[in-house]
């Protein structure tokens, strides 16, 4: 197991000059590009960890002329800020970075679905995308970028679900296949890519893919941002290189006192001190759209398993039953024990229920609610039942 | 391009496109299902569906999945049983599960699962309390009982897809996502036709038929009271498969015998008044065409419309209400019948008209509604006190004890149990058209329609919207304004489809004199109070039958119903009379769009 | 005499009124009205011509589309986990105290509405909260009634 060590990078703020990067990009062919994404090993930076080379692969690989790039700026995981931050400060690498995967994939459409709790920034991003758009016309590439606001509905995070939301539906996550890929939003073939990943991909282009693939581990490649917060004297947002372990991480940003730390956010996994120095953060060990909160002993896992899975069962789009149904029960069973008005082994039972989440729920948000209700109830036990 | 694939180490091959759940099927493998059904399209979110594919980091929904070369699947694993039963049950500690007390006990697709898969206690915890769950009984036509919604979604896919209404809809999300109208109004308050089409497909008793069995029961067993029935065309050949039956049997002889055992006092035929329907209707036609062809008269309006379903009705009040004076203005055949019961009928057989209580069993949940609209009083009395689907006919054919496979059919009563061929086959699609072309084309030519056996076949089948035209030639002397006219009709069912004709009226676009619409796929036949299971394949079935039973009638015409002839002769004059008028005839009402 | 009517017109105007013109639509009116009226999710079907009961439901799903009363200044206090370590409790007592309303309930002067809401994405600087669009954040007792008295002079 690689181990790296705590090591901060600055990439994504980097100051960097859109007209040179783009103008190199746009003479690279499609191919290219792609394949310098595909040797960086970069990785989704949402959560799911999708190969992005290969996403920008099978989309520039469908014959339908009409394309879409869009851009999941929906973030709505518990812990994350890193994508607020980022089109704050640097937006221009956003619609960068979606120029570039238009150009690999053949789309001459672009749509940043931005959550709806961040729509004051909407003045300032539109005027920059303004800026953009000038830009590219001097560069003589013909792509288009527009703004979609959510609604404040967590689970528009999710790829299909989010496509419904541009349609003008409910958030309703679709069956899948098709993918994105190839019946994306409106039905076409769509590249929908995390605000961190479009940055990334670009800076990749900009210093080349072994300068990327340099750093991290074999399954974890690069680095990536970090949104720190809980019991931290420095919460705030990180760069840092994939692969260190939890001990280091806890090592730079813990309070002295830390017991547990929940990485990648509600949907993530809860791992106890005694894990520490065995769990790796990164797609080998546990990934991670960049949510990192730390808990001390002051706190109580019954608060935080709690508040996640009252999280989950509003949440929910509510269609399939898992999810639906499933978030209630586990919700109000905890409870059940906690006051002692069910048996302890009831837990049990219910853990075999998150388990059926996993592996029945129609999308990623009932199968990841085992992820925290598991690792929760297997290391603090006795914090649920007492 | 065919596709290989193994389900449970059995090989097959489907084409491209097939589902894992089609596939199985195809092998004889038995998937359960709650939220898939035929007439819809896929949803895969009940879950109950899911296998296991080798390799796949999630179990699969059958239902959802396309089959792909060298999949490997495996549906009865333990894996997939105790995930199949956690769903099962999930769905339970949401449901109010009174069986004994509910309408679809025996009948419920849930209650069938929990038999398969959740036999015993679940650990699971009751969640009906923290719901809150409400009863909406606002409708005449049915029942919306949010305690029993396993939110399958079938019920919105109906009336969107098939219906173009979309009167509920899924609302909220999380724990609190429902099944709603338009902010929770009532279902008599919001823009809903009652067709019942979301009641045919609903695999629970979240939304039933409002039921009429108990007052009809009253009526019944008091003496005082001369109860009258009528029987709709549809249900003689749907009936059966509620009592025992395969889809598509013939059981209007036993049907007569058993509502008689049940107690009814004169056991009468829808297929009578609609045999009057084709007389007054296409009396209306003619005389709006002269109007426009040879009078020039703008105001009369064409193309026409047929009346007779109740759903389509509210269609046009609340869509098309522009469209409102193309509308016949007869009644239905079972308003008709409502009328004449109370006036003509009490009078020959010197009955009391307000001892009368007149039922009728139709494959329909929108007549309830057409039964309650306040104009419907015309004999100076309710003219239809209860409507039955054909559902609550078996039950009470059951509730009575009676062996209704061996029953010996027998005949309608008179004065008005008396129809032809033309009437009966109102219960499918094109029906009424076809009755009314066979009467008109021979009241102006003096002879048949040109078609072999008088079986119009141009009008007849499952196409969503279908078109024919009639050359009129070799007039008699009264109707020589009609010498050359091209005749042309186009027929719709469901209500997309009328929905697509209405468009091109609406746009001027349309060239039809004579427009059928029935609000349910396949005509009443499909209809919202007809037995449950429904599909395409048994719609075909109960069509088959209805067109069977024309082809064996003695008489096959309208104007040949020796009835009906009388009725004339002694009562109402002539089609389109003042007392016609008064009886048989109605209006229409505006209603909000939105 | 004003009727919302007007609005969506214009708003289907700028939008236009296919299936995907719906939100944007549905947006706008919340941002000049704060909720979505019946009159007004009435008048949204009628101009993209789909089902009332089609617009409440795709308007429900949403947590910002609220089709029940709103004030004009909607609160919505973060509850997720790390606002919730981090004192929303006392946030949400003090806002109660100051505008005797409790949360889910808005003010009889249609001026607030308090609402609690999952997490706004201010974790490393909470508790945090909305104010309409509006994100406040490393709240205090302190800064929570300044913050308060100001939007009730306005």
């Amino acid at each position: 197991m690689e181990n790296i060590g705590l090591n901060k990078v600055d990439l994504i703020f980097e100051k960097t000059d859109p007209k040179e990067v783009l103008t190199r990009a746009f003479r690279m062919s499609n191919d290219e590009i792609i394949q310098q994404i595909l040797e960086s090993g970069l990785k989704g930076r949402g959560g799911a960890g999708f190969p992005t080379g290969l996403k920008w692969k099978y989309t520039a690989a469908e014959k339908e002329p009409q394309k879409y790039i869009v851009c999941n700026a929906d973030e709505g995981e518990p812990g994350t800020f890193k994508d607020r931050e980022i089109l704050d400060r640097v937006s221009y690498k956003v619609y960068g970075g979606m120029a570039i995967a238009g150009k690999a994939i053949g789309a001459r459409n672009g749509i940043v679905y931005l959550r709806g709790e961040y729509r004051f920034l909407l003045p300032k991003l539109m005027k920059e995308l303004g800026t953009f758009h000038t830009l590219i016309q001097e560069i003589g590439y013909d792509f288009k970028v527009n703004y979609c606001l959510g609604s404040g509905a967590y689970i528009c995070g999710e790829e299909s679900a989010l496509f419904e939301s541009i349609e003008g539906g409910r958030g309703e996550p679709r069956n899948k296949p098709p993918y994105p890929t190839t019946s994306g939003v409106f039905g076409k073939p769509t590249s929908i890519n995390n605000v961190e990943t479009l940055v990334t991909a670009m800076m990749i282009i900009h210093h080349g893919a072994a300068n990327f693939n340099q750093l991290g581990t074999k399954d974890s490649r690069g680095s990536k941002v970090f949104s720190v917060s809980g019991d931290t004297p420095t919460p705030g947002i990180f760069e840092l290189e994939l692969g260190m372990t939890v001990q280091e991480f806890v090592n730079e940003f813990g309070d002295g006192d830390t017991k547990a730390v929940q990485v990648g956010g509600a949907s993530g996994f809860c791992v106890p001190r005694k894990k520490f120095q065995s769990t790796i953060i990164g797609f080998e060990g546990v990934p991670t759209g960049g949510s990192m909160k730390l808990f001390n002993s002051s706190r109580s896992m019954y608060n935080v398993l709690h508040n996640y899975l009252d999280f989950f069962a509003e949440e929910s789009c509510g269609q399939c039953t898992p999810c639906r149904v499933g978030c209630q029960q586990l919700l109000k069973g905890v409870e059940k024990v906690k006051k002692g008005e069910a048996k302890t082994t009831y837990l049990n039972e219910l853990v075999k229920l998150a388990d059926t989440m996993k592996i029945a729920s129609k999308c990623g948000l009932g199968q990841s609610v085992g992820n925290a209700f598991r690792t929760i109830v297997e290391n603090f036990r006795e914090e649920i039942i007492y | 391009m065919m596709i290989n694939l193994n389900i449970n180490n059995q090989r097959i091959s489907v084409p491209k496109g097939t589902t894992v759940l089609e596939a199985a099927k195809k092998l004889n493998i038995n998937i359960p299902t709650l939220c898939n059904h035929p007439d819809l399209c896929v949803a895969g979110n009940c879950r109950v569906c899911v296998v296991e594919q080798t390799g796949a980091r999630t179990l699969i929904a059958a239902c959802a999945m396309p089959v792909s070369e060298g999949m490997d699947i495996h549906t009865n694993t333990l894996k997939v049983r105790n995930a199949r039963k956690h769903i099962v049950e999930l769905l339970l500690s949401e449901h109010k599960a009174d069986c004994t007390k509910c309408y679809k006990n025996q009948k419920c697709e849930l209650q069938a699962l929990a038999n398969e898969f959740a036999f015993g206690d679940s650990i699971f915890l009751d969640l009906v309390e923290d719901h809150s769950y409400t009863i909406d009984r606002s409708s005449p036509a049915f029942i919306k009982d949010d305690s029993k919604c396993i939110r399958c979604q079938r019920c919105v896919r109906t009336c969107a897809e098939l219906q173009h209404i979309t009167a509920i809809a899924v609302s909220n999300k999380g724990a609190h996502m429902k099944i709603s109208s338009f902010h929770e109004r009532p279902m008599s308050h919001v823009v809903c036709t009652s067709c019942g089409q979301c009641v045919n497909r609903c695999p629970t008793g979240a939304l039933v038929e409002k039921t009429y069995i108990d007052q009809v029961w009253d009526a019944i067993y008091d003496t005082d009271k001369h109860v009258v029935v009528q029987t709709a065309p549809a249900v003689r050949v749907a009936l059966g498969e509620d009592l025992g039956y395969d889809p598509g049997e013939r059981v209007t002889g036993k049907m007569v015998t058993a509502l008689r055992q049940l107690g009814f006092d004169s056991v009468l035929d829808t297929d009578f008044s609609a045999d009057l329907t084709i007389m007054e209707e296409g009396t209306e036609l003619l005389t709006r065409l002269k109007k426009v062809l040879v009078d020039g008269d703008k105001k009369t309006a064409i193309p026409m419309f047929t009346s007779c379903s109740p759903a389509w009705i509210k269609f046009v009040e609340h869509k098309y209400p522009e469209f409102l004076p193309n509308i016949s203005t007869c009644k239905s055949p079972q308003q008709m019948f409502g009328a004449l019961a109370k006036t003509y009928f009490a009078q020959i057989k010197k009955i009391d008209p307000s001892k009368i209580v007149s039922v009728s069993i139709m494959p329909c949940t929108a007549k309830k509604y057409e039964a309650d609209r306040p104009e419907m009083r015309a004999s100076g009395y309710k003219d239809i006190d209860y409507v039955l689907t054909t559902r609550e006919l078996a039950v009470m054919v059951k509730q009575a004890g009676i062996d209704f496979i061996n029953l010996e059919p027998s005949n309608y009563d008179s004065i008005m149990g008396d129809s032809t061929g033309a009437a009966v086959i109102f219960g499918a699609t094109g029906g009424v058209m076809e009755a009314a072309l066979r009467t008109a084309y021979e009241i102006v030519t003096g002879r048949e329609v040109p078609f072999k056996n008088l079986n119009i076949m141009p009008v007849r089948g499952m196409e969503g919207v279908k078109e024919a035209s009639v050359k009129i030639e070799g007039c008699t002397p009264d109707w020589k304004f009609l010498e050359g006219v091209e005749l042309k009709v186009a027929i719709a069912h469901g209500l997309t489809n009328a929905n697509r004709i209405m468009r091109l009226v609406r746009q001027g676009k349309s060239s039809y004199h004579f427009i059928e619409i029935m609000a349910c796929p396949g005509g009443c036949i499909g209809g919202g109070g007809q037995p449950i299971p429904t599909s395409l394949e048994i719609r075909n079935k109960r069509m088959k039958a209805i067109y069977s039973e024309d082809e064996h009638m003695v008489l096959r015409k309208s104007h040949e119903n020796p009835e009906v002839i009388a009725i004339y002769r002694d009562f109402l004059g002539k089609p389109n009379s003042h007392v016609s008028h008064e009886l048989l005839h109605t209006h229409y009402v505006e209603r909000e769009a939105y | 005499m004003y009727h919302v009517g007007n609005l969506v017109k214009d708003l289907s105007d700028k939008h236009g009124r296919a299936k995907e013109s719906l939100l944007p639509i549905l947006q706008g009116i919340v941002e000049k009205h704060n909720y979505l009226t019946d009159e007004a999710m009435v008048e949204v079907a009628r101009e993209l011509d789909i089902s009332a009961a089609e617009v409440y439901g795709t308007a429900s799903f949403y947590t910002f589309l609220d089709t029940q009363v709103r004030g004009k200044y909607v609160i919505r206090v973060c509850k997720t986990i790390t606002c919730s370590m981090k004192g929303k409790g006392e946030i949400i007592q003090i806002i109660e105290d100051m505008l005797k309303i409790k949360v889910g309930e808005t003010t009889s002067d249609k001026m607030f509405s308090l609402i609690e809401t999952n997490c706004i994405g201010w974790c490393h600087k909470a508790p945090a909260m909305l104010i309409n669009e509006i994100p406040y954040t490393e709240l205090t007792p302190e800064k929570i009634v300044e913050i308060i008295k100001g939007y009730i002079q306005k």
